[in-house]
């Protein structure tokens, strides 16, 4: 029996049924890559620069060599020849982009502090750690890049063979003429420089992997706690020049990724080219700091954006302008995650004129590249923050400058000046309802009360209204943004002889629950319960097509295929009835899982019956091919687009900084949703997770390039004890561009609270003068804002 | 990383692990293992043998001594935090033991523990400070008590010979009030700033990360003794002292906070 947390309704979509996925991992009981158990394996591990720039002098490998249970030791020389070609980078954002040559193990410098320069393999785990302290390597150390804006004068090239850090700028501008008579009209204009630090994404599982070479066909099965399954495997093939269909990838369990883990590692090709290499099975898994320095981080930008308004209020024209970190080489999305925020620097209000740039620059740093929202909530939060600004300088309040320019609902779809239609959208009644949800009103008057009795506690509202565009993606508009690769989204679902439904998909969930909202999708469809669909997944072998799971697509893209394979399996199996109950397919009715003649209580077909029909192959209509199955590959006509108002209530304290989030308020629309339990789970997580960046989270760096927050100690993720309960509520606006009315609802969360706690902070500081504090907006930082001059 | 290499001996009783103890000097006590093991994972510490004390049972205790409260030095954070008896007579100490690190931590981590690493972050050491405690230790050559505000010496380092092992902790009955004021970003986390504050006759007053180890806020005890006010007495918290700057916070916003804090703390106390 299924559990279901609330009373039935007829449909299954829509309840609130818990997680399948949750017994096993709430009980341990759950494999990830590091439970697999396998004999004979050896153990790599990695040494990695203890500096942010150098060139290496010289590696003795010979103590360690020298360990008992040591099978191997490896340099980047060592292996050069083996790599067919660089590491992927599949996102060539224009054509004169710059990218450095990166492979999985430095061969003659290092550009970060953790950049792999070794490798060793071993018998056991805890040699394979010990040889790795036991190798020498002598460099000879560079200055180091770290400052985005000195990266950007050149005056030390990271590169050389580049000639400049620069690695690309991509401009999008529509109408220039346009924007600049909006400046030039414009009775207000407001501009901003935000900083968005970087982050490290700290999936509670750090990466790992098992690498299985086959006993015969000479196939290799790669465990690996991954994202993307079906892009690895593609992108292994490419860069080491092996047949893709000798190449098996499986995502067991995966602990989270935030994007970190949507990404082609050294790890991954180095443990293929060594298991090549020796033939024997390799495991390897990431240490927590070690997670912090080789995985990617998020983020990293100077924004500087400006806001030209008329005497109202009204919004005419933005101009965006970012400086974004790349780190010290290209990954796999690197260049284009700021862009994937480049047409939505108008967040969701109605501007006619619009400009954007982003200078992509390199720096000594760990590369970055995805991270939950990928270049929306920087968009979001430069928006949101300049709204605020707007307001504040006109003395409006802040509901009212975003109710003053919302796209007004009867513009939908409505095509905006950098060039997307939003399908659509009705965002004044979800700003209203967060607003009453929150006692705005009644918060105001407080603040003002405590501001006359000159309290030293400051309470603070922020707003954020945001949009985001997601269900990755259209394939055609992804190939107008030289992205490498499709949107689209496999899906195969079968009836089986018993009359049970498996169900195939291309996506690759880790944390999402897919395996729940995918069966109630085909429950939904099949009048049948949920416990009587299996879907598999995250395994290429069973799933030979997909695109996997990141951007907010799964549901959209890859839950549209799914609903549509279950459609066309309906039909064959109405065809089927109607022959065997000799009447027309028209004349049947399906309900519950029976057909029925239309006006007949006796003649009837349930879907097992017909399954098992289908099977045996017996009496079906001339021509029909046997079996129950149907595949769909369903590439979306356009993105989604969520939205919703977040609104943060922060206390600071006058004399220390502290600063207190004390009531949370979401309104998302999220369009329709297939289990609104799980969609919660995904708010909250994606508001603690922006609440990180608002408050805590920082990779920071010091003046040598040198991580000074590789462990938990140091990088500050908030746990639950920071964070008040969030009040959520949703409304619903379906999306016209898939037949669910579906969107997408993985990355809001985090869209859109960073925003709304630094215009709460900023709100209750506003009596000081404040006018900006950048993330982490630390105690400290919030201490010296109140006490500047 | 994983540690280094290293023997591990589980001793029976005290006096098994002071003789082990005594005849290598590469030898650490593992109580808890909270502090020493995440140092050690880090090769920070590399001790060549562990000592591991957490199976010796008659060290784990809370015991109303009439005058005082004697606690065995491996009784762990939840316990003190839990004890009824400490509620009703050190409420203080319930309430420090309580804040220190989650759960997980208070379930594994010793007094005994965390007072021999001498940590000056820590919330434990400053407490017993501001409790004016004693600590019992046992040794090769016997027992010995040295007064908590003697036994914190430099960074990491106690008065703690070779051999030595803290046993028990003594510490007053509250009569008067008390105040613990732990500043941090997160409950987790260490405190940036603490300051510890407990009234038995005379005011006493103890601040944690404002140096490399656990310190009395002499200067403000003293202005307090003097007859100055809660504010004079503030304004002395930080005097002389060189709080470390890190990733939290600078040396001169500790300084600030450390006034705050101790302002809180005293006129909490004093209230009560």
């Amino acid at each position: 029996m299924t559990a279901v947390e609330t009373s039935s309704s007829e449909r299954v979509t829509g309840q609130r049924l818990l997680r399948r996925e949750d017994p096993e991992l709430l009980t341990g009981e759950a494999k990830f890559v590091d439970d697999l158990a396998q004999q004979d394996v050896l153990h790599m591990a990695i040494v990695r620069s203890p500096v942010a720039r150098a060139k290496i002098i010289s590696i003795d490998t010979s103590a360690a060599r020298a360990i008992d249970g040591v099978v191997g030791v490896y340099t980047g020389r060592d292996l050069k020849d083996l790599w067919q070609q660089p590491m992927p980078c599949a996102w060539v954002v224009t054509p004169d982009m710059k990218n450095p040559a990166h492979f999985p193990l430095a061969v003659d410098s290092v550009n970060y502090m953790g950049d792999a320069v070794a490798v060793v393999l071993a018998n056991d785990k805890v040699i394979a750690s010990d040889a790795v302290a036991s190798i020498e390597v002598e460099y000879e150390e560079l200055p180091p890049v770290l400052d985005l804006e000195e990266s950007a004068t050149d005056k030390v090239v990271i590169h050389p063979e580049l000639g400049t850090n620069t690695s690309y700028v991509w401009a999008l501008e529509p109408d220039n003429a346009k924007l600049e008579a909006a400046f030039s009209s414009a009775a207000h204009v407001v501009k901003g420089r935000f900083v968005q630090q970087r982050l490290i994404p700290s999936a509670m599982e750090p990466r790992g992997l098992l690498i299985v070479p086959q006993p015969y066909g000479g196939e290799y099965t790669l465990y690996s706690s991954t994202q993307i399954p079906h892009i690895l495997k593609i992108m292994i093939a490419v860069t080491l020049g092996i047949s893709e269909s000798k190449i098996r990838v499986v995502a067991p369990s995966v602990g989270g990724g935030f994007g970190s883990k949507l990404n082609v590692y050294a790890e991954e090709l180095l443990a293929f080219t060594l298991a090549k290499k020796t033939g024997k099975p390799i495991r390897w898994m990431e240490e927590r700091s070690e997670n912090a320095l080789a995985t990617v981080h998020g983020r990293g930008q100077i924004q500087e954006i400006e806001l030209a308004a008329d005497s109202d209020g009204k919004v005419l024209g933005i101009r965006a302008n970012l400086l974004a970190d790349m780190g010290a080489y290209l990954q796999l999305l690197t260049p284009g995650v700021p862009l994937l925020g480049g047409f939505l620097y108008h967040g969701l209000y109605d501007v006619a004129a619009y400009s954007f740039k982003c200078t992509g620059l390199f720096t000594n740093k760990t590369p970055t590249d995805a991270y939950r929202g990928a270049g929306r909530p920087e968009a979001t939060f430069a928006i949101e923050r300049g709204m605020d600004l707007l307001a504040h300088e006109m003395g409006i309040d802040p509901a009212e400058i975003r109710r003053r320019n919302f796209i007004p609902k009867e513009k939908f779809p409505y095509s905006s000046s950098p060039g997307l239609v939003f399908d659509s959208g009705n965002y004044l009644p979800n700003l209203e309802m967060a607003l009453e949800k929150v006692g705005y009103s009644k918060l105001r008057e407080e603040q003002f009360q405590l501001r006359s009795q000159n309290s030293k506690k400051h309470l603070g509202i922020g707003l954020s209204c945001y949009v985001e565009m997601c269900g990755l993606a259209p394939s055609k508009v992804l190939a107008s943004l030289n992205y490498s690769a499709g949107g689209w989204e496999a899906a195969t679902v079968r009836l089986l002889p018993t009359g049970k439904v498996q169900v195939v998909t291309g996506t690759a969930p880790h944390g999402q629950g897919h395996e729940t909202s995918w069966a109630m999708i085909v429950a939904d469809r099949l009048g049948i319960n949920p416990d009587d669909v299996e879907v598999l997944h995250s395994d290429t072998s069973i799933s030979p097509h997909g695109l996997d799971t990141y951007g907010s697509r799964s549901l959209s893209v890859g839950g549209t295929a799914i609903f549509m394979a279950t459609g066309k399996v309906l039909d064959k199996a109405r065809q089927i009835a109607a022959h065997q109950l000799e009447v027309a397919p028209e004349d049947l009715e399906y309900q519950d899982g029976n057909f029925s003649v239309k006006g007949s209580s006796e003649k009837k077909m349930a879907l097992g019956q017909v399954a098992f029909e289908a099977f045996t192959a017996h009496n079906l209509p001339d021509g029909m091919e046997p079996t129950l199955e149907a595949t769909t590959t369903w590439d979306p006509p356009n993105f989604t687009f969520p939205f919703g108002t977040h609104i943060a209530v922060v206390e600071i304290d006058e004399d220390t900084g502290d600063v207190k989030l004390v009531k949370y308020v979401a309104v998302d629309d999220v369009g329709n949703q297939i289990n609104p339990m799980i969609v919660e789970g995904q708010i909250e997580g994606g508001i603690a997770q922006g609440v990180g960046q608002a408050l805590f989270e920082e990779a920071i760096y010091d003046e040598s390039g040198n991580l000074l927050t590789s462990t938990l100690a140091e990088y500050l993720v908030p746990s639950a004890t920071e964070l008040p309960n969030f009040e959520l509520g949703s409304t619903f606006t379906p999306s016209p561009s898939n037949p669910m009315g579906v969107k997408g609802v993985g990355e809001a969360g985090c869209i859109a609270s960073p925003p709304a706690v630094i215009n709460a902070v900023v709100d209750a500081l506003s009596t000081f003068g404040v006018k900006h504090i950048d993330m982490p907006a630390s105690p400290e930082k919030i201490w010296n804002a109140i006490h500047q001059d | 990383m994983f540690p280094a290499s290293f023997e591990y001996v589980k001793a029976n009783s005290i006096r098994d692990a002071i003789s082990i103890l005594s005849d290598d000097d590469d030898a650490k006590v593992l109580a808890g293992g909270h502090s020493l093991l995440p140092l050690m994972k880090l090769r920070l510490a590399a001790p060549g043998t562990l000592v591991d004390i957490g199976g010796i049972r008659e060290l784990s205790y809370i015991e109303d001594k009439g005058d005082h409260i004697a606690i065995g030095a491996l009784t762990r954070h939840h316990d003190i935090e839990h004890s009824g008896l400490l509620k009703e007579s050190v409420p203080f100490l319930s309430y420090v033991a309580s804040l220190v690190g989650d759960p997980s931590v208070r379930h594994r981590g010793t007094i005994g523990g965390s007072i021999s690493h001498g940590d000056g972050a820590s919330d434990l050491p400053a407490a017993v400070l501001a409790l004016d405690g004693d600590l019992v230790v046992e040794g090769p050559s016997g027992e010995r008590i040295i007064k908590a505000s003697e036994f914190f010496i430099g960074f990491l380092e106690t008065a703690l010979g070779q051999g030595e092992i803290l046993k028990e902790i003594r510490v007053p009955k509250i009569t008067g009030g008390w105040s613990y004021q732990k500043f941090n970003r997160r409950a987790q986390d260490w405190a940036i700033v603490g300051v510890a504050a407990v009234s038995v006759g005379e005011t006493k007053v103890s601040l944690v990360n404002m140096g490399s180890v656990p310190l009395r806020a002499y200067a403000t005890e003293e202005t307090l003794k003097n007859g100055g006010s809660i504010e004079e007495a503030s304004e002395k918290a930080s005097e002389g002292l060189q709080p470390p700057s890190d990733l939290n916070a600078s040396a001169e916003y500790r300084k600030h906070l450390a006034k705050v804090l101790v302002n809180r703390a005293l006129t909490e106390t004093l209230a009560q």
